[in-house]
């Protein structure tokens, strides 16, 4: 059966809506197949709006990994602001893929890469515009298999009733597997295909456990399979020797304006520094790092392809890669001259950092560092695991603007575990000594710093886990008294910027990335009422998650504070637990008692394995230089 | 460094002046999305590009007067300053292979005498109008053209903005109304709306020749002006409509080649 392309129909409503060019695609590196050469087809969503989703790495390198295989299709759809979503419904148009705008309901699978937990609603909105009933178990082999990846697919329990699998991990040779399975044996039907995915252990389907519920307390009992394909424990993917899988190799380059206007190359994954309120470092243990080589390549391909003017060398932590000072010197020899700028998001607070800023914008403008204490206080900083001395980020700083730099960015968190008002104010005094010494080192009186503030929310598969969250209403009371301590030294003061969110939204993401499957239907009644795009401030509304959390949630006898504000205790089973990030959970409990007795952890690349459980039950290792080697020259053209 | 990466911080040696089309779905692209567009197909082309001074070096393209968004052109008008002079051939070819399909260069000329945009006196647009089947759309051009003005309100950056719309218009031509699903130059409508779609009864087809004003007047204006005199619901709706031409008038009102006696090299 051949799929038509809603475009004519689509086209129609276009010049009613703002921004018509992020529906139409025709992206820079996009494929567009025939659709009956193809045997398996995938839609690989990003559940937010195209400026955001378009440059996720995520869904980039699965599109390209997909579509490099003969039979197999795969396209990308984002979410639709609501005022298409209206006309779509007014008009009959389905939910559409930008590649050749088919519809998303036609094919094999839908996979949708969370990010964050705030995409939930925007999930149901997909999955409804496609008309894809919105719970797994209304759905039949006509309808695609609905599958959730990302980070929060390490919780995916308050999506459990809108999703059929969840993959945990790496995509990359997960994807393939899928695909593999659905090839051999769609014919089999829904079912079957779902069973072979539990098969494989690293695909979660909701459907085939059962959770109870403690009567009394309300607490979850467990999380057990209810037939022999399903594992107990489902362990996450981790793709080892980043060097195989260079992508993408050939990065969407959008009309529309994205967030990032630049293109990324990937140079490790994983972190092992062991933040202790880091979901991303835990969960993506342990450090693979591309070699110099790899990531030489893959720069100088990629510029050549997508005719971008700056490279970004991502990682969760890049001034980390064991041989970044030599990949910064040689990338920007590479680069001299050439308007080709360089960045590297690392927020790390010492010298190093600096040097590398230094050498990446030799020849370019020196606008703003960015560092990140996190903690207002040493004390909060060694509950968190971030160790970093008031005098090193001074020193650090003071370096920073006697180089030229003007700007400085502090980032911190508000509403972390022990914390208290002093704690939060210390940031304050922080960003007053950090102006002192800034005006000192730079002989000027022009410099800025300016402190970010975000909530902290306590996630899965962390020491935090089973921390109270903290309420919003003491975060935002915080934030206030900080302004004010801020602003009391006004020669100071004006040079010192704030910028926070209010703690509402991060309540929220805590019910959501903590919930367990009651939680579901209070994403459902949320977006009944309209809820959509909760990731963006002029469309969250926090009394409408409250009111619906509480409806929702009463007839099982908990609440909103149940899954956030509440404490958990060293036995009660998580919804997560039997979802195996590899993490022992008695080391996570240890690492949660060493916080709240302020004990430090290394970090197992420059100290010995401290046995976090990752590297034995996943069979991985550390993949890390020095390896000596150096970028090859680029091939003249 | 390779030896043959061109050197961006040398001065303008050369310009050429480039007219290119938009078409299909890029129509959808906003001017800012296809400057995006021409300045990376520029370093992608690796053409021996000049540079802005300053700290923030942009490539030197100067553009003349972009279609609006929505809008699909086979006349978009660009300068190109270049380090370098080349042989404006190999441009068309090199930008355009690292142009999208739709973005097409259809012509590329050393630049002549004076400034580009002073050749741009008018535009002829075509314009697709669903017309209902109880209306008229020579009748309704007929009243516009009667008319002394016909003022329409524009939101422009300083707010609302009355333009006389009857003023900027030197010609209408009507095509007969079709009863098929219309096509915009480029782009070919394999099919007709989808389900659920309503069924407009009818499209007219009409040729403008828009006088270039401040601010400029766009075909959705000139569709808001028939509304105007006829009252009409539906010329208020969106319309498609591509800019076939732009250039000098000559006495007679007719469009003019602006490009015409410079150094042809058409592709
Ligand atoms: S198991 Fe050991 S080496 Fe592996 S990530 Fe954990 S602490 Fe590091």
């Amino acid at each position: 059966m051949s799929v038509s392309s809603v475009y004519p129909a689509l086209e129609e409503l276009l010049p009613r809506v703002s921004k018509p060019v992020q529906y139409i695609g025709s992206e820079l590196g996009a494929t567009v197949k025939e659709w009956d050469s193809t045997t398996v087809r995938w839609a690989l969503m990003y559940p937010d709006a195209y400026e955001v989703g378009l440059p996720n790495q995520g869904v980039m390198i699965l599109y390209e990994i997909l579509n490099e295989i003969p039979d197999v299709l795969a396209e990308r759809t984002y979410s639709v602001w609501p005022d298409l979503e209206e006309l779509m419904r007014e008009h009959g148009v389905p939910q559409f893929t930008v590649d050749a705008h088919r519809p998303v309901g036609a094919f094999d699978l839908l996979g949708v890469s969370f990010a964050t937990e705030l995409g939930y609603t925007n999930l149901l909105t997909a999955l409804d515009l496609a008309g894809i009933p919105l719970h797994a178990e209304d759905r039949d082999d006509s309808h695609p298999l609905v599958i959730a990846g990302g980070h929060a697919a390490f919780n995916p329990e308050p999506i459990a009733d809108f999703v059929d699998a969840a993959v945990l991990g790496d995509g990359e040779e997960a994807v393939i597997e899928l695909t593999a399975i659905v090839r051999d044996h769609k014919h089999e039907g829904r079912e079957a295909l779902l069973e072979r995915f539990a098969a494989t252990g690293n695909v979660y389907v909701p459907r085939f456990y059962e959770a109870g519920y403690d009567q009394e307390t309300g607490r979850l009992a467990g999380t057990t399979p209810n037939r022999a394909a399903a594992p107990e424990q489902v362990s996450k993917r981790t793709t080892m020797d980043l060097d195989q899988w260079p992508y993408p190799r050939k990065p969407l380059v959008p009309l529309a304006e994205s967030v990032h206007e630049r293109m990324s190359v990937e140079i490790f994954r994983g972190c092992t520094r062991g933040c202790r309120f880091c979901q991303a470092g835990m969960i993506t243990r342990p450090v693979r790092e591309r070699s110099l080589q790899g990531i030489g390549e893959m720069v100088d391909n990629g510029l050549k392809h997508s005719g971008f003017e700056e490279v970004g060398l991502l990682s969760l932590s890049s001034a980390d890669h064991s041989e970044i000072g030599d990949l910064a010197k040689q990338l920007a020899d590479r680069y001299e001259g050439t308007n080709t700028g360089l960045s590297l998001p690392s927020t790390r607070v010492d010298a190093f950092n600096i040097d590398l800023a230094n050498e990446l914008t030799r020849n370019g403008r020196r606008s703003g560092l960015t560092f990140a204490p996190e903690g207002g206080s040493e004390r909060i900083r060694k509950v968190i695991n971030k160790t970093v001395s008031e005098e090193d980020l001074i020193r650090t700083v003071s370096a920073a603007y006697a180089q030229g730099w003007r700007q400085v960015k502090l980032y911190f968190m508000c509403g972390l575990p022990t914390e208290t008002d002093e704690d939060v104010l210390q940031i304050a005094e922080m960003a007053r000594n950090v102006i002192r010494a800034g005006r000192e080192a730079a002989g000027r009186k022009d410099i800025r710093c300016t402190i970010s503030i975000g909530g902290f929310v306590p996630k899965p598969h962390t020491p935090f886990q089973w921390a109270a969250q903290c309420d919003p209403d003491i975060v935002d009371a915080r934030l206030k008294k900080l302004r004010t301590e801020v602003n009391a030294d006004r020669s100071l003061g004006r040079s010192i910027g704030m910028r926070y969110h209010d703690g509402k939204p991060s309540l929220i993401e805590g019910l959501l990335s903590r919930g367990d499957r009651r939680v579901g239907a209070v994403i459902e009644a949320v977006w009944r009422e309209g809820g959509r795009f909760d990731g963006w401030h002029e469309y969250f509304s926090y009394e409408r998650w409250m009111r619906c959390g509480d409806e929702a949630l009463r007839p099982h006898g908990v609440d909103v504070a149940f899954f956030t504000t509440r404490e958990r205790a060293e036995d009660e089973v998580l919804p997560w637990d039997h979802l195996d990030s590899g993490l022992d959970k008695q080391w996570l409990w240890d690492d949660w008692c060493d916080a709240l007795d302020e004990q430090e952890q290394d970090d197992c690349r420059w100290t010995p394995c401290f046995d976090c459980g990752v590297c034995p039950s996943m069979g991985t290792e550390i993949e890390m230089g020095p390896t000596g080697r150096t970028l090859l020259p680029i091939t003249p053209v | 460094m390779a030896d043959d990466r061109p050197n961006p911080s040398a001065p303008t040696a050369c310009k050429l002046w480039l007219r290119y089309a938009k078409r299909g779905k890029l129509r959808f692209a906003s001017h800012r999305d296809i400057a995006r567009l021409f300045e990376r197909a520029v370093r992608k082309a690796e053409l021996p590009i000049a540079y802005s001074q300053g700290f923030s070096p942009h490539p030197k393209l100067s553009w003349i007067g972009a279609a609006p968004t929505g809008t699909a052109s086979e006349a978009e008008y660009v300068e190109i300053g270049l380090t370098e002079s080349v042989e404006p051939d190999s441009i068309a070819e090199r930008l355009g292979s690292a142009l999208p399909g739709d973005v097409a260069v259809l012509q590329v000329v050393t630049a002549g005498e004076g400034a580009l945009a002073d050749r741009m006196l008018a535009s002829r647009w075509r314009i697709t109008v669903p017309v209902p089947d109880d209306a008229s759309l020579e009748d309704a051009v007929a009243a516009l053209l009667d008319a002394e003005e016909v003022i329409v309100p524009r939101r422009t950056k300083s707010g609302l903005k009355d333009i006389d719309v009857r003023h900027a218009c030197v010609s209408i031509k009507v095509e007969p109304v079709s009863e098929s699903f219309p096509q915009v130059s480029g782009h070919v409508a394999k099919q007709p709306p989808g389900e659920g779609v309503p069924k407009a009864p009818g499209y007219g087809i009409l040729e403008v020749v828009v006088r270039q004003m401040t601010p400029t007047v766009r075909p959705d204006d000139v569709l808001r002006a028939l509304h105007v005199v006829t009252g009409h619901e539906w010329f208020g709706g969106p319309a498609k409509a591509s800019r076939i031409a732009q250039g000098p008038l000559d006495d007679a009102g007719q469009l003019v080649d602006p490009l015409v006696g410079d150094r042809m090299s058409s592709t």
